[in-house]
Order: structure tokens, then C-alpha cells, then sequence
């Protein structure tokens, strides 16, 4: 192991991961399980089957305290902070003043306060960024004792209510305190990989006993981040870093679904976000975007990799590829990418220039697999 | 004829030196994980040693193939163009990549055996 590994930080299950056996890979600052022995393929067809355990405590989480927080974080992001009702939880986006995305989060409204997961590589610059902007109008305090796990696939629900009763009557994108053994857990219904699963804030303390008891029931084994990529592009996810970064925005990343009407040209709060000049122009005027995020399918069985160059039929360079691999659930390759708006309809051919060969792909729409949320 | 080695994770069995069998070393595909396309050479391609000759990718990486002596492609796998877990699942037989006639026989000699290379591997 080199210098730089020693510098690397640990999550609470770190010695759960190694007894287990994960190949472990610097991932965001921290050492973290890429795969475990059964290998990336089979933790993927798991989660989409059974029940995956993720790690995923390297990412960010924060409060947001007192009565002015959701009126102050609503300045920063494009989206409805005020409105969301108490026990519910909604994806959001920082954004910069010209309008491209600092990071993605999801966010949720526990009454006393905001809680908010964001990416662990971001998490520092983030945290200061809220800081700066609005902290002299809430509380932003950091929860690093704090440790996440995902539950995800769709045994997820049974597997979990097993342990902490109550938790099945959650739907898609709510969530609330519950009690384990007596450590205090915040548990939502929601993830990252497109099955129906839940999110787990648990004191870093109780996190490896916690980890354990899941493992030990029958739909339940370990996933490693290889696998978390591979769900949550078949999903059509953005990675932040990948999909998404300060070089795009909102429309640009195809993510208009996440600002509400109540934000845009015309909404009773319209605009007052960060680049809200450009982000509302560009919604108004779709035909002023100069790029367009779409998912793509190659029509050959090559995997497509990020910054991957995508041209038109007749070898004009259109675009890039952000994300990009032979899905292991869709048997196919497939992509996120941006394009030229003009090549960003449904159905579109490009081709994908792989090792110097073109490889046809289509424009298809996101998920490339269904979505298994519950909704109720 | 036992097998010979690279230091690009590479195997060659030269006991016909006009068809030496080339695959990836079991190293290399439990590094790589779960095996989902290949590109072969075209019959025919002439390389150098060292050469790129094939890729090799998994769900999260891809990776070069490289000649491990100079050489004519005589043969590649279509077994494991149609189904490239093999090189998963059995690397060193069914999971073979192509076949070379050898340019240079000497050249084997360079490289490592398996007690050598297995102490690369482990130190790499």
C-alpha cells in the first residue's frame, strides 16, 4: 500500500468489511468496499432480487436547525424547500451563481429540522458553502458521528421490518425516527439503485452491530460501490462527478422534473436560487440549451465508457459520454451522455467512438430498467 | 511445455511455437472482476512484443491485452467473444484469448516462470 493510502479515512464497518472480505479502493477520501468475494455481477443481480446491505457513511449528512432554515436553504437551490411537508424528503441541487450544480442531495423535513444527505466528496465544499450562505440564518451542524446504510432490492422492506417494526408502512420518499434496541435510527424509503429500499442514519457506535444484524437475515448480503454504479446508472442516476458537475446545469442535465412549478418563470417564488437568470431562461427556451444529458444504448455488445466522444452518423463530434457500462441487469451496454440538442430525441442514432471504432447507439429513455419504488 | 509469463499479466503456452495459446492470468481476472466483453485481434494481425492485441473489460474497468512475444495471430477464441466470463472461470484453459506463430522463439525465454511471476503478482 502507497503513502496515500495511509491518509485514507475509514467508516465505522470498516473491520466488517475487511472479515467479510471486500476489495477495498480509495473512494471519496475514505477506504471503502468496492466488491466483495461474490463479485460485482452477482451483488447487482442480488439487489435487484433480494435485499443489498451498502456502506455508504462516507457520505455527507447535516441538520439544518431553526424556524428560518427551509425559507434560508431555499435560497440556494431551484427546488420547493418551504412546502414540503413535515416526513417527507425530496431530492435537490446546489447550485452556483451561474447556474451549474455544486452537488446533488436529498433533503427531509423532520419538523425540528432539515436533514440532509449529501456526496461524500462533496461534503466538505459543501458544508462550507451552506455555511457561508445562509448560516447566519440556521444552524448547519454536521453529523460526521453519524453512519449511513442502504438497504436496497426488493426484500428490502421484510428483511428490515424484521428488525425495526413499523418500517414498511414508509412509502417512496418518507421516513422517520425509529427505535433499535434502543440506538436511535432515521430510516427513509428511499436509495440510489432504482429498487424499492431504505436509507439508515445510525450513531457510527451501533452502525457495525446494526450492519450484522441485517447480514444475518436470510435476503440480506453485502454490496460494494461497483455494484451501486452499475444500479444506479441502469436506473438513469446521475453520479455527481460523472453526470453532473459545475460544468452543467439543471435543463442541461435533463433534471427539470426536480424544480417544482413554484420556482420557475410565473411560480408564486419564482426564481431567487443561485443563477436563476440563466437556469429559468434556459427552461423557457429549451431550444438555448447547448447541450442535453440523454441516456444512450449501444446496438453492439462493447461497453461504452465514460468520456467515450459520440459523433453524428456523419462523423461530426456531437457530444461525450459521463457514465457508461455493459449493465448487468439490461444485458446491454449502457450510457448517460450530453449531446447536441438536436441529436437528443428519443431514438436518435450517434455513434460512439471506441478505440478508434464507431459504435452505434440510441438515444433511449431513463430508467433503462423499471423502477421497483413503493409507493403504497 | 509449461507456461510462461508477463509482467502485463499475460500467460503463453508455446508447445506448438506455430500456435502458442495466449489468455490473462488468474491474477489478472480476479483484478479485473466479472469478465463482460472482449475484443479479440483479426487473424492474420502481426504484433511486437508488448504490442496491444485485445481488450479486456469488466463492468467497472477495461484493460489492454498485450503480446507477450512477437508474433502472427493464427486463432482467436470465439467461445469467448460469445461468452467472456470464461476468462473467469477458467482463465488458463477455456478462457485463452488467441493463438500466435511465434517470430521470435527466443523471446519466451525472457519471461517469467510461473514461481516468479506469481511473486510479481503478489508484490504488484
Amino acid at each position: 500500500m502507497s503513502a496515500m493510502s495511509d491518509a485514507l479515512l475509514t467508516t465505522p464497518l470498516n473491520a466488517l468489511h475487511l472479515e467479510l472480505g471486500a476489495r477495498m479502493v480509495p473512494f471519496a477520501g475514505y477506504s471503502m468496499p468496492v466488491q466483495y468475494p461474490t463479485g460485482l455481477m452477482a451483488e447487482h443481480q442480488h439487489t435487484r432480487s433480494g435485499a443489498g446491505l451498502f456502506d455508504v457513511s462516507h457520505m455527507g449528512q447535516l441538520r439544518l436547525v431553526g424556524p428560518d432554515a427551509a425559507a434560508a436553504f431555499e435560497t440556494l437551490m431551484p427546488v420547493d424547500v418551504i412546502d414540503l411537508p413535515v416526513g417527507k424528503q425530496r431530492y435537490g441541487l446546489l447550485l452556483t451563481d451561474e447556474g451549474t450544480i455544486i452537488d446533488d442531495l436529498m433533503f427531509f423535513n423532520r419538523g425540528a429540522d432539515i436533514f440532509v444527505i449529501v456526496n461524500g466528496a462533496c461534503k466538505a465544499g459543501d458544508i462550507a458553502h451552506i455555511q457561508a450562505r445562509i448560516g447566519q440564518r440556521c444552524e448547519v451542524i454536521p453529523m460526521p458521528e453519524c453512519a449511513l446504510l442502504a438497504l436496497q432490492g426488493p426484500q428490502a422492506a421484510a428483511a428490515l421490518a424484521r428488525l425495526v417494526p413499523g418500517v414498511d408502512k414508509l412509502v417512496f420518499m418518507t421516513g422517520g425516527a425509529f427505535d433499535w434496541q434502543g440506538t436511535d435510527l432515521f430510516i427513509t424509503r428511499s436509495g440510489y439503485t432504482g429498487e424499492d429500499g431504505f436509507e439508515i442514519s445510525v450513531p457510527g457506535t451501533q452502525a457495525e452491530a446494526l450492519a450484522r444484524a441485517l447480514l444475518a437475515q436470510p435476503e440480506v448480503k453485502p454490496i460494494g460501490l461497483g455494484a451501486r454504479n452499475s444500479l444506479r446508472l441502469e436506473a438513469g442516476l446521475c453520479l455527481y462527478g460523472n453526470d453532473i458537475d459545475t460544468t452543467t446545469t439543471p435543463p442541461e442535465a435533463a433534471l427539470n422534473w426536480a424544480i417544482q412549478k413554484v420556482r420557475r418563470t410565473g411560480g408564486a417564488r419564482a426564481g431567487g436560487f443561485p443563477g436563476a437568470d440563466k437556469v429559468l431562461a434556459q427552461i423557457d427556451n429549451p431550444a438555448s440549451l447547448a447541450k442535453k444529458r440523454v441516456g444512450l444504448v449501444a446496438l453492439e455488445r462493447v461497453p461504452v465508457r465514460e468520456h467515450t466522444e459520440l459523433q453524428s452518423e456523419g462523423g461530426q463530434k456531437i457530444g461525450e459520454v459521463t457514465s457508461g457500462l455493459l449493465g448487468p441487469t439490461v444485458n446491454e451496454p449502457v450510457a448517460l451522455g450530453y449531446v447536441a440538442p438536436a441529436f437528443a430525441a428519443i431514438g436518435t442514432r450517434v455513434n460512439a467512438i471506441v478505440r478508434g471504432k464507431a459504435v452505434p447507439m440510441e438515444v433511449r429513455a431513463t430508467p433503462f430498467t423499471p423502477a421497483n419504488y413503493y409507493r403504497g | 511445455m509449461t507456461l510462461k509469463f508477463s509482467k502485463d499479466h499475460e500467460w503463453i503456452n508455446a508447445a506448438d511455437a506455430n500456435a502458442a495459446v495466449v489468455g490473462i492470468t488468474v491474477h489478472a481476472q480476479d483484478a479485473l472482476g466479472d469478465v463482460v466483453f472482449v475484443d479479440l485481434p483479426e487473424v492474420g494481425a502481426l504484433f511486437a512484443q508488448g504490442e496491444v492485441a485485445g481488450v479486456v473489460e469488466s463492468v467497472k474497468a477495461a484493460a489492454d491485452v498485450y503480446m507477450p512475444v512477437a508474433g502472427e495471430i493464427v486463432e482467436v477464441n470465439e467461445a469467448l467473444r460469445a461468452d467472456p466470463s470464461l476468462a473467469n472461470s477458467d482463465p488458463l484453459g477455456a478462457g485463452w484469448f488467441f493463438k500466435v506463430k511465434l517470430s521470435d522463439a527466443g523471446q519466451l525465454a525472457a519471461l517469467l516462470d510461473e514461481t516468479a511471476y506469481n511473486d510479481f503478482a503478489a508484490n504488484s
